[in-house]
Order: C-alpha cells, then structure tokens, then sequence
C-alpha cells in the first residue's frame, strides 16, 4: 500500500472530500451559525427582514432568568435516566433469560422483539396512543373490567400519566437493541473460561460478576452510552403524544422545548441558545465514551 | 455459556419470553387486526380480540384523497435519493479511510465519532434556517441534505468496517496477475463488497423513511409531507372524529417495507452497530 500512498497522496482526500463537504454543509455550517444565532436578538421582526441585533449572552441570561429551562432541563435528564435505566435493565435481564430459554421460546422471544424494533416509531406512537385512547382504548378497557374506574380515563392530561405512556413506549422500542446486542456478547463469552471458573469452586455469582461480566464490558459501555444519548434527544414520543391532548407546557423535553421556542414561536435567537444547551447536556454526558473511543481508536 | 440450566429456571425463563413476546406483538397485531375492522366494530362496547371476517374500507379511505399518494411519493424520492447520495460518498470515504495512509486520515475518523453524538433535535434551528436562507425549505432537495448528513457518518462507519474486511493480498493478488490497482478493487474487491453495500444501503434506508424530526422541521406545507409527518397530522385530525381503522391502516402501510427491510438487514445490524462504535 505504500506504494500506492506516495504516488496518488491526493486520490485519499479526493475520496473523503464530497462526504466531507456534505457534513460541512449541514452540519458544520449551521452549528457555527446556531453559535451566532444565540447571540443574537432574532424573532419575527428579523425573520421579516430587520437586521438582527447582537445582545451577547442575552438570549442565555433570559432563558436561566425567566424560569422556564431549569424544569426543563431536569425533566430531560430525568427522563432520560429512567428511560435508559429501565431499558438496560430489561434489556441485561433478557439477554441473560434468553441464555437460559429452550430453544423454542427463544426463538420466539426474538421474533417477538425484532417486530417491537422494526417499528417504525410515529406507527409505534398511533398504535400507543390508541392502546391508550380515552373512548375506545384497550387498557382503559382492561383496567375498568378489573375492577378500576376508567371509564374515559385520559392518559394524556395528567404530566406524570403522560410520562408513564411516554416510557412505556420509549422502552418499549428500544428494549430489542438492548437485549439483542447482550445476548450476542453473552454468546462470545468463552465457555472453557467459565467452565474452569466453575472447576475452580466459583458460584454462579461469582462466574457471573467475575467472568460473564468484565468479558462484555465493552459491550455493556456502548450500549449504556448509546441508549443515554438516544433517550436525552426524545422528540418524536413527546411530541406526537402533546400533539394528541397532552398538555405541553408540563410535559416539554429540551427537543419540543426548542422546537415550541424556534419553529413554532418564532424566536430563533431564544431557540438557538436553548439548542446550545441540549448540545452542552450531551457533550458532558458523553464524555466518557468519546474518551474511550479516543482511547480505542489510538490504539487502533 | 452456562449449558447445564436446570429445568425450574429453564421454566421460569420459558414463561418470562413468552409474556415478553406478548408483549412485543400485541400491539403490532392490534395495529393490523384494527386495520381491516369495520368501523362500528372498532368503536364496538368490548374490544374484538379475535376478529373474524374484515373489510379494506380503511385501506380506501386512507387512499381517498391522495394526500398519503402524494406523501408516498414525498418519502420515497427523499429516501432514495438520502440512500443513494450517502452510499456513494461513504462509499468513497470507507474506501480512502479503510486502504489509504493519508494526513487528516485520523482527524476525519474522530470526526464522525463526534458528529455521531450530536443529537438532530440541537441543530435542527440552525439547519432551519440555513435552509430557509437557500430557499431550500419544503423542498426534497433541502429535506435530502440534511437527511444525507444525518446517515452518512454511520454509513462510512458500517462501509468501513466491510472493506477492512476484504483482504487486501486479494487485491495484490490480482495486482500480481497483471490487474491494474483500480482493475483489482472493482474486479475483486468491489464484487465482495455488494452485501455490505446493500445492507448499509437498507439501513439508510430504513432511517430516513422512519425520520420525523427533521422531517417535521423542514416540510412544514401540508402538501410536502413525508409519510411520518403526513400520519401524524392525520391522526391529528380530531375535527372529524378520529379514524382509528384508517389510521391504524395507513400506519400498518407504512410499517411494512421497514418490517420487511429489517428482516434482510437484523443479522447485520446487531454487529453492525456495536462494531462502528467499538472498533476503531
């Protein structure tokens, strides 16, 4: 390959260059834009041609000073760790379970998951949201002929019943992934390792924490880190369930939050520098997976 | 791992799957079971749980207006065109990256693990407006930017990790036999690849037929949706009393190339993720 290197040294950056270009232009271009965009006055009378007036910090010092980001904020990262938790947990514990099925039921259990995972996630939300439904809705249905009284029960009304049907559908579609990615890593652990484990006088306990777990490690790291960064950017759940009788203004994440400043309400510069806020929240968040692939990635 | 399980907690796990799968069913059969009930079945006193006998009337309802043709057409030309952009361009960058020593070689790998982090609902503002400046919003050329720069850095990730896995002493093989380098990628190398090629390919896919942040940021003229966009507003639609036949339908529509899509691709796509992330 030498060869080849030194002869056509430009032919590798000709190569890179349109997908490069491409990133640059819609991705590198508007974050440096969303920067200045923070800085800026911009509502509707710049949108309608007036030049936009800097005002420095002024756009953050109004959203920490006006009460509305910090509930925000919270409830995203709050969700967000509920979310991930609940979906790791699930998805460890099946991973493990599904080690220990006959084969019949696993080979169900799988299909069963792959179906959750290959739904398309606003047909997951309709379907949700009429399992969910005031009037004609199944689990009212359920929970009324089990003795409960929601006969026209709205889910959607009350934030922390919201929260509920959001989760619910959350783990619901991203528990597949979990499981999944666990049982094949659980699959690669060496089973002569385990079984001298177990020679050894290990309990299953021990084999578990001492052999099973420290072999998919890596496994485990990516799929947390994975999974806090898919639930902290959750829109399209929140947004289609506000769309459907949800109160928005108690139930926004940072995503519908910078959409209802932006799009919906005109104000780009507020939008902006909320935007910039969902993007700090991520960076410190996933820190310490990009440190790790920098990490893997030297080695390499 | 663990071969010998004994039989209460082989039980114990046999019953956990099997509610696991119900679950994991249940609401896509719902979906589909509802889609092809007749109205006053669906809003009946109890629900159906097994019905018997059924009728397209939802189906045509959904084509009635052609406002989901229309969104058809919407989706799939900016999906196609996403899938074939970004194939091409990580293609090229998959193959500089996986064969080639080059400055910025390094930079450019970090780059994409970087950008893969930032989540679409932080930049979707600034990607608003940069497309409102080119006049590119409501348009399947701006929505197909956009979506080109969402799939590509997983898509150069996942081509990456195909073309380090041919060999290259296949193509110095080749180059021994009196193949020219370019004659050896595209005679040996290349032939190797259309498995990966078609599995990243439905990948992207995949992602861009199912996106709807972007898609509801940018094609905001209620004669420019893309399916997801195009259900939701039809759900939406409560003055005339929810459809639920209907849009329980139009939802099972759009679901099943995804479903059919993900069964060629779900070998592939449980390494494949993990590997882009692991390996460097």
């Amino acid at each position: 390959m030498a060869r080849g290197t030194a002869r056509r040294s430009h032919l590798p950056l000709g190569l890179v260059l349109p997908a490069a270009l491409a990133l640059g232009l819609a991705l590198g271009y508007p974050l440096v834009r969303q920067v200045v965009l923070s800085l800026q006055e911009f509502g509707l009378a710049q949108q309608f041609g007036q030049a936009p007036e800097w005002i420095g910090l002024g756009n953050y010092r109004e959203l920490l000073g006006n009460g509305e980001l910090w509930p925000v904020v919270l409830r995203t990262v709050a969700f967000c760790f509920v979310n991930a938790g609940l979906t790791f947990a699930i998805g460890l514990g099946l991973a493990l379970l599904m080690t220990r099925m006959s084969k019949v039921t696993r080979v169900l259990t799988q299909c069963g998951l792959l179906l959750a995972w290959a739904m398309p996630v606003v047909a997951a939300m309709t379907v949700w949201q009429f399992l969910f439904d005031t009037e004609y809705g199944v689990v009212n249905w359920l929970l009324t002929a089990l003795g409960g009284d929601f006969d026209g029960h709205s889910w959607l009304l009350d934030p922390w019943s919201f929260f509920l049907v959001a989760t619910l559908v959350v783990v619901w579609m991203s528990v597949p992934f979990v499981a999944f990615t666990l049982y094949a890593a659980l699959t690669q652990v060496p089973e002569d390792v385990v079984e001298a484990a177990q020679i050894d006088g290990a309990g299953p306990r021990q084999r578990f924490v001492h052999v099973v777990l420290p072999s998919i490690r890596p496994v485990l790291l990516v799929v947390v880190l994975l999974q806090v960064i898919w639930d902290l950017r959750v829109f399209t759940q929140i947004y289609t369930l506000q769309k459907a009788g949800g109160v928005s203004k108690d139930t926004n994440l940072l995503g519908t939050y910078v959409y209802t400043l932006g799009i919906k309400g005109g104000d780009f510069g507020m939008a902006a520098s909320a935007a910039m806020f969902m993007l700090l929240l991520t960076v410190v968040l996933t820190a310490p997976y990009v440190r790790m692939m920098l990490r893997q990635e030297r080695d390499a | 791992m663990a071969r010998r399980t004994s039989l209460p907690v082989r039980i114990g796990a046999d019953l956990v799957g099997i509610v696991v799968f119900l679950a994991c069913v249940f609401p896509v059969y719902w979906m589909v079971s509802r889609s092809f009930l007749p109205r006053n079945r669906i809003k009946g006193e109890d629900p159906v749980f097994v019905p018997t006998g059924g009728t397209l009337d939802n189906y045509r309802r959904v084509f009635s207006d052609g406002s989901f043709t229309d969104a058809l057409v919407t989706s799939l030309t900016v999906t196609l065109l996403t899938v074939g952009v970004a194939l091409l361009f990580a293609f090229l960058a998959a193959v500089a990256v996986s064969r080639f020593r080059f400055r910025g070689r390094r930079t450019f790998i970090l780059t994409l693990l970087v950008i893969q982090m930032i989540p679409a609902e932080a930049l979707f503002i600034s990607q608003y407006k940069m497309l409102d400046g080119m006049s590119l919003l409501n348009s399947v050329i701006g929505l197909t930017i956009v979506y080109v720069a969402s799939v590509l850095p997983f898509t150069v990730w996942t081509l990456r990790g195909f073309v380090d896995g041919v060999p290259r002493e296949l193509e110095e093989a080749a180059m021994m036999d009196g193949c020219s380098r370019t004659g050896a990628f595209f005679k040996v190398t290349l032939p190797l690849l259309a498995p990966g090629l078609v599995a990243t390919g439905v990948f992207a896919f995949i992602q861009a037929w199912n996106e709807f942040t972007l898609a509801v940021v940018v094609m905001t003229d209620p004669d420019k949706k893309t399916l997801p966009v195009w259900l939701v507003a039809f759900t939406d639609s409560r003055s005339r009393g929810v459809d639920w036949g209907a849009i329980m339908a139009s939802s099972t529509l759009i679901t099943i190339p995804v479903i059919i899509f993900f069964l060629v691709v779900q070998r592939r796509m449980v390494s494949g993720i993990t590997a882009g992330a692991v390996k460097g």
